[in-house]
Order: C-alpha cells, then structure tokens, then sequence
C-alpha cells in the first residue's frame, strides 16, 4: 500500500540517516515505557497484582507488587527501546520490539490489577486466552477469506457480508433440518453466494470492487435483516433454534497447563480455524495453488502468459473466501447464540483491519486477529473490575493500530500488486 | 494509487449531455424524456446502421431502449423492486402456501402475491409522496392540508442529511478519492453540533450559525486526519477512513455517557438536548417535519456544483482525479489537493451530521444518532453518478424510499429493512449496466460510456 504513495512524496528509503526506521520506533517505544515507567508506576498500588493460571483466583499464579510491577515492567520496555535507538541487527528487530510491547502491556496491567477492588486484584490467564480466542475467531475466518481473496487480486471489502450470511444461513437451515452438519454447510453456501456476488460483479462485470465490497455488505445487512424480521422473530422456534457444536476435548492436549483448559477443549471452529491457517499458509506459499494464486496477484499478465488461467483462478479464490467466511459466521450461530440481526457488528472490518496488520499473510494475519481479540477482551475485563480505562478506548485500538501501520509507522505494509484492479485479457 | 493508466470512462469524460441524462434519470419520467430527447439525434448520427432519415419519433423510441444513463436507472430500479417483491413473497408464510397448490388452483397464489406485494408498494408511495386518502379528506375537510404534505415533508426530512454525505463522497470520488469515511465524518460532525448546541449560551440566530459550522469543522477535522496521512505517508483513504468511521463511533458512545454531556435526568445513553436557539428552523408548521436543512442541502449542491466546475480548485481536484503523474507534471500540487479534497469533502459530512441533530429527527446524542447516513452517501453517490444535481436526485430518491418504508413498516409490516436490500440492489445493477443491458436486451448505443470503471487497488 505504502509503495504506492503519491509519487511526490518519495517512499521513505530504507536508509535515510540516522533516523532510520528501527531508530524511530526505539525513540517512540522508548517514550512508552517511560510513560509506563512514571505514570503507571506512580498510579498502581501497593497491593499484590495475581496472574493466576487458571479460571479464577485460586490456583499457581504469578505474583508481584503493583508498583514494583509496573516500574520494572516499564523499565523492560525503556530497555528494549534504548537498545532500538542504539541500534540492533535487523533480524533482532522483532523480537526487541515484542518484548518492548510485552513489557509495556504487562506494566499497565500491573498498575489495573493492582488498582482493582478489593479482593478483585487478579487476572486469571486462561480465561484471558481462552476469551481472547474466543473473540478472534470470526476475526481469524474473516482475514483468511481476506488473505484468498486479495492475494488473487480481488479487494474483499465484504467479509462482514459474508460473515452475517453465513451467521444467518447456518442458524437457518440448522434450525430447520436440526443438524448441526447441514447448519455447517448451509453457512459456507451462505457466505460463498455473497462472494459469487463480489466475483461475478468484479470479474464478469468489472465493478468497482470497493464498491461491490460496500454495496454487499449493506445487500447482506439488509437481506438477513429482513428475514430475521419476517421469519425468524415471528417462530424463533421454527427459524431460530439451532443446534450447538459441543465442545471437544482433546486427549493429552488438554492437559496442558493454562493452554490445555484454555485451547484445547473448545469447539470445533477453534480447531478449524487453526487448522486453515496452518493449510492456507503451506497451501499459499508451497503448492502450485498458491504460487498461481500469488502470481495472479501480482501479475496478471505474465500468469497469462505462462497459461495460468486468470480469471479462474481469481474466481475459484473468491468462491473459496466466502466458505471460509460463512463458517467463521456459523462460529456464532452454530456454537455460541442465536442469530440476532446485524450481529456481526463490524467484526468483518476488524478482519480487513487484522488482515492489512498481518500484511496479507496467513500467519500475520493470525497473529493480528490474536491481537484484536486480547484488546476485546482486555475490555470486558476491565470492565469488570472496574477500571478507570473507558472500554470505549480499549475498543478502538485494533482500529488506531491499523491506522498506524498503513501509515508506515509500524512496518511498511504492502498490498498485492494487482489488488483490485480488473483483469481485462488483450 | 499512482496508477499510471489513465482510468477509462472517468466520469469526468462524460460529455455535457451525458450529463443532463444523468440528472434528469431520476426526475419526472415526462420531463426527462423531453430533456434527453434532443440530445439523442445528435448522438446517434455516425452510426452508421441508422436508417438514412428516420422519423424524430422513430429515433427517439429507439433510443429509449438503448443502453443510456437514464434507461438503464430506471431498468435497475425495476429490477430491485421486482428482487424485493420476491423477498416479500418468500417470506411470508401465508403467500407461501398458496404455492403448495399452485397447479390446482394457480389464481390464488397470484392474487395472494400481488395483494401482499401491491400494497407494500402502494404504502411506500403513500408514504413518500402522496396519500390520496389524505387529499380526499382535506376536499371534505376531515383533515388540514398538512396531512397532503406530510408524505413529502418527510422525504424531504430524510433526503437533507443524505445530499450532504452523498455530496462528500462524491467529491472526493471526482478528485480520485474514495471516502468511505463520511460515515465517521459525520459522527464528529454531529459531536461537535450537538456540543455547541447545548453547551454554549448565545443568542438564537447566531447559536444556530456557530452549532453548524462546529459540525462542518468536526467532519473536517475527521477528513483531514486521512487526507494528509494519504498525502504525506501514502497511507490508503480506504482503509483509513474505514478505521476512523469506527473510532468515531466508539468515541460518541464514550462521549455521551460523560458528565456535563449526558442527560442528568436519565441513566441510559442520551445527551442533553440541543438548545431551542441552535435548531434548524421548520418549514411548514410545527407538525411537519422538513427543516431548513433542506435548503441548505440545495444550497450545497449548488456550491459543490460551482467548486468542481467553475473554480481553480475543482479544476485542479478533476485533474488529479483523472491522472494524478499528469496532473503534478502540470504544476498541480497533489498533496496539497488530496488533503483540501478530504477536507472538503469532510466539511460536508460533518454538515450532514449537524443536521442529523440540528434538525428534527433528534435533539440530543444517542449511540445510533447518525443512522447510516455515511453508507447510504456512498450509494447516493454512485446512484447519483458523482455529479452534484445527480447526487441531490438520487438522495430525493433514497430519502423517498426510506420515508415510504416507514409507512410500509407500520402498514403493511413489512420491515425497513427492505429499503435497505432496494438501495443495494438499485446501486448493485448501476454498477453493472452491461448486467442490465443483457437482461433487458438493450441496444449497445453508447454502451462504452456506461463502463463503471472507477477501479483501482488499495
């Protein structure tokens, strides 16, 4: 994205000085964990801050004092800026920076839990991770269906459409058949028909495919609304009771300390999703699917040239990003609630977000729905104990971090090269 | 964005006529006939299969079958409105069963499908444009004349805030900009009315003038952010507006619940009311709803009209639009363009937003006070083919729909959110005139020109 600024603006060269990149994020996470260092130090209390590892306050927990914990903590992050801004082989670059982040995050948390009500001072970790992915599942879905459809150069505004008609066909036809397996199904045949809208008005018919995205989303809005309307409010017991996906345990794994409890007894989205990632990411960057996807992406024409059919290589992609939406829609209707209208409220744009964060990649991607998914419920437990933080706040930050990062201030983050431009063969 | 290939079909390439079609396609079907008629002649003369002298009236009734702005308008309109009756039909259970039967009896399937379908349609009319029911009661003098205007009163109510944010779209659309972030836009813009309208004592004229323009510089200050990080740092519109629309969000929702904003005499979130002095004026009487946000929508329209085509600025913003390495060889600063387009065309969301709060549909801050009038701009402004008296047409229109779908909601029952799946589908089949033409099996004259092709990557 960044490469293709406005020309006049010359792309920041890798190397332009002393103020290079590194250098920069080093000063600004230099100034965070200060911050973190004084501010949250100076606000945390005296009492002792829990991380138990487990659902509630009992169990082995890490322990430390509020004040002590957010000033060392905020010193961790003072060091690794420090030792940005002195400068550090490229490949330590990200793994600094993480513990720089970690520190900083884990200093405010010192200063929340430490400042909690009485009797509340303790985050139970599995919870945390097993909420966290919870809330990063249809985020997961959503930025995969993103990473098929725009690494064959087709723009995927319309994830959240897909995502709320895979939510509603699964609730659907799962109500009316009463099987959770045609519910399944019935989802991924939901999403892919939005993305048969995208494909054939983008392909076929060379709409503008933002548009499209756009048109879609308000198309599937409008549609499952409706329909909720007519049919479901009128006999949720006919139209909207649908089967549950019970949790799965599984053998050996979920004896795993925190992860265990917190991963590996979940439904079975939580493992497909997972899995997808794991398949899209060898599929994409190991087979000759994905090499001809990719290439598609990049260049059309010379993929033709080559005799990579184009136009049905982008088609079978788009096809296959809406099923992957529609399940991660039926991850609400088919484990968690009933359909409700307009349900997915966003989600599908917090995907776009976590797939341009994750820089088109099925790995990033993960890792920044992941992220996402901790802020979200980052809110809901502060929230809960209390805390002076606005969850508003903590609400906007997937939104303000890709804000960040398509600026260029957290990565240079580059599209495929052929996204969302039409294929014309001449 | 610094693609190099100049975008084909750009509707700066439109000629003037093209133009006139476009404005008149949602008009008077009589008036945009006559308007468009004399235009046709003229167009279709080096085609070469043209018979050699065909009758004026021949030439015409060719033409309107041919794959124009304006056939193909009213086509998509057709189309969505016979999509929606289906959804109807399918939806309703009742109807439903009529078809278990259909080959033994197949009229009362029909009768029971049009009766369902006919009067949702015949209420959204009511309800957007004219009620006879109401005009025969003024003649026998059961009911004042308000009730007559009261269905346009309430088009007109929700047409305002959609020329705005249409508007705002589609100018940045002409300078090669797509904002999608009227939407967040128009949350500041609303925050920063509502704000002034409570908050601050003045005296009535000129507390209305101030509340208007905190709301125009609110939404400037939320398209600045995008405009300039695009300009300095590449970063793309799209995806910076579509983030900030839910920052905004997020920070009304915050907002409002704060002391000294929210309502002391409630504990649900809503904001104090606006001050009598800082509202928009009503038009016809304290019972009607339209609002003087109309006229300055109108107003607006005119002012964005003359920005593009008459002034230095809307020169400049049209050439970036079309080639933007064309347009900085020519001496035209692109970033300074880029950011006075975001800018602008924030103003004019954050306007849309005052109006939202500034007018009757609300006084105070809610968590849904804008509605969707930022999404509903960007179809507005497709529908209206970016050009401003197009953009003031097509939110007339969808201002229409939306006014008619309450009436159907509460008289026929069947829910707004049709209105919703009608806009897309109306937008959806604009996009994709060819679509239209091959269903109806239009001509292909000046087909070419109907190519939407305002393609581009992230």
């Amino acid at each position: 994205m960044s490469t293709m600024a406005v020309p006049d603006v010359a792309v920041a060269p890798v190397d332009e000085g002393f103020w290079t990149r590194s250098r920069k994020v080093g000063l600004t996470l230099l100034a965070l964990g200060l911050l973190a260092a004084v501010l949250f130090g100076a606000l945390a209390t005296d009492q002792q801050a829990r991380f138990t590892l487990s659902d509630d306050a009992a169990g082995a927990a890490l322990e430390i004092n509020g004040t002590i914990g957010a000033i060392l903590f905020g010193i961790i992050a003072i060091a690794a800026g420090a030792a940005l801004l002195a400068g550090v082989p490229k490949r330590w670059f990200l793994p600094v920076l993480a513990a720089g982040l970690v520190g900083f995050v884990l200093s405010f948390l010192c200063w929340q839990v430490s400042a909690a009500p009485a009797g509340q001072n303790f985050m139970p970790l599995v919870n945390i991770i097993r909420g966290t992915f919870i809330l990063a599942l249809p985020l997961i879905f959503g930025a995969l269906a993103g990473v098929l459809c725009e690494r064959s150069g087709v723009v995927n505004v319309a994830i959240e459409g897909q995502l709320l008609m895979g939510a509603f066909s699964g609730a659907l036809f799962g109500s009316l058949s009463g099987s959770v397996w045609v519910g399944l199904v019935a989802a991924a045949i939901g999403g892919a028909f939005i993305s048969l809208l995208l494909a054939v008005f983008a392909i076929r018919y060379l709409v503008d495919q933002v548009v499209m995205g756009i048109v879609l989303n308000l198309l599937a809005v409008g549609v499952t609304g409706f329909l909720y309307e007519r049919l479901m409010q009128t006999d949720a017991e006919k139209y909207n009771s649908a089967p549950r996906f019970s949790n799965w345990e599984i053998p050996l794994l979920k004896d795993i300390p925190v992860l265990g409890p917190a991963l590996f007894r979940g439904n079975i989205f939580l493992y497909l999703g997972l899995l997808l990632v794991l398949v899209i990411h060898i599929g994409l960057f190991r087979t000759r699917w994905g090499l001809r996807t990719r290439s598609v992406g990049e260049h059309p024409t010379a993929a033709d040239t080559l005799g990579v059919k184009v136009l049905r290589v982008r088609y079978r992609n788009v096809l296959l990003a809406g099923v992957v939406a529609g399940i991660g829609g039926a991850s609400y209707t088919l484990a968690l609630y009933s359909f409700t209208k307009n349900m997915i409220g966003g989600k599908g744009f917090i995907a776009l977000a976590a797939l341009i964060f994750g820089r088109w990649n099925p790995t990033g991607a993960l890792l920044a729905a992941l992220f996402f998914g901790f802020a979200d419920q980052l809110a809901t437990y502060l929230g809960a104990i209390n805390s002076s933080i606005p969850s508003q706040f903590l609400a906007m930050l997937p939104y303000l971090a890709t804000i960040l990062a398509v600026a260029g201030l957290v990565g240079r983050v580059r599209a495929p090269a052929a996204d969302g431009k039409p294929y014309i063969k001449g | 964005m610094s693609d190099p290939t100049p975008q084909s079909g750009s509707p700066d390439k439109e000629p003037a006529s093209e133009a006139q079609a476009a404005q008149n396609a949602l008009g008077n079907t009589e008036q945009a006939e006559s308007a468009t008629e004399p235009t046709r002649p003229a167009s279709s003369k080096p085609d070469p299969e043209a018979e050699p002298k065909p009758s004026l009236g021949r030439l015409f009734l060719d033409n309107l079958w041919a794959a124009n702005t304006f056939t193909v308008t009213l086509l998509s309109l057709v189309l969505a409105i016979v999509v929606g009756a289906v959804l109807m039909i399918v939806s309703d259970p009742d109807v439903l069963h009529t078809y278990t039967y259909i080959t033994a009896r197949p009229a009362d399937a029909f009768n029971a499908s049009w009766t369902l379908v006919s009067e949702a349609y015949a209420n959204l009319f009511k309800g957007s444009v004219f009620d006879p029911e109401a005009f025969s009661g003024w003649l026998n003098g059961s009911n004042g004349w308000q009730a007559v205007l009261a269905p346009i009163s309430e088009t007109l109510t929700y047409t305002a805030p959609l020329v705005f944010t249409g508007l705002a779209v589609a100018l940045a659309f002409r300078g090669g900009l797509f904002n999608i972030g009227a939407q967040g836009q128009a949350t500041i813009g609303v925050i920063m009315a509502a704000l002034a309208g409570f908050l601050l004592p003045l005296p009535p004229g000129l507390h209305l003038l101030v509340a208007v323009l905190a709301g125009a510089l609110g939404g400037a200050l939320w398209g600045f952010i995008p405009g300039i990080l695009k300009a300095r740092a590449g970063a793309h519109e799209v995806i910076n507006t579509i983030m900030l629309n839910y920052v905004a969000t997020y920070f009304l929702t915050w907002l409002i619940v704060q002391n000294g904003v929210q309502d002391p005499t409630r504990t649900d979130a809503i904001s104090k009311a606006v001050d009598n002095s800082a509202q928009l004026p009503r038009l016809l009487g304290d019972n009607l709803r339209v609002h003087a946000g109309i006229l300055l929508a109108v107003v607006a329209t005119w002012a964005v009209a003359w920005l593009l085509n008459r002034s230095t600025l809307g020169f400049e913003l049209r050439a970036v639009g079309a080639n933007p390495d064309a347009a900085r060889t020519a001496g035209i600063s692109v970033t300074r363009t880029y950011i006075l387009i975001m800018v602008f065309s924030g103003i004019l969301a954050g306007l849309g937003g005052s109006n939202m709060v500034l007018g009757s549909t609300a006084s105070a801050l809610t968590p849904l006070v804008v509605a969707q009038i930022g999404f509903d701009g960007i179809l507005v402004a497709l529908l209206g083919r970016v050009k401003p008296w197009g953009v003031l047409l097509a939110a007339l229109l969808f201002g229409a729909l939306q006014a008619g779908g309450n009436r159907m909601q509460s008289y026929s029952g069947i829910s707004l959110e049709l209105v919703t799946v009608l806009q897309a589908l109306i937008v959806i089949f604009i996009a994709a005139p060819a679509l239209v033409k091959a269903i109806f099996q239009l001509r292909a004259a000046r087909a070419a020109r109907l190519q939407t092709s305002l393609a581009k990557g992230w």
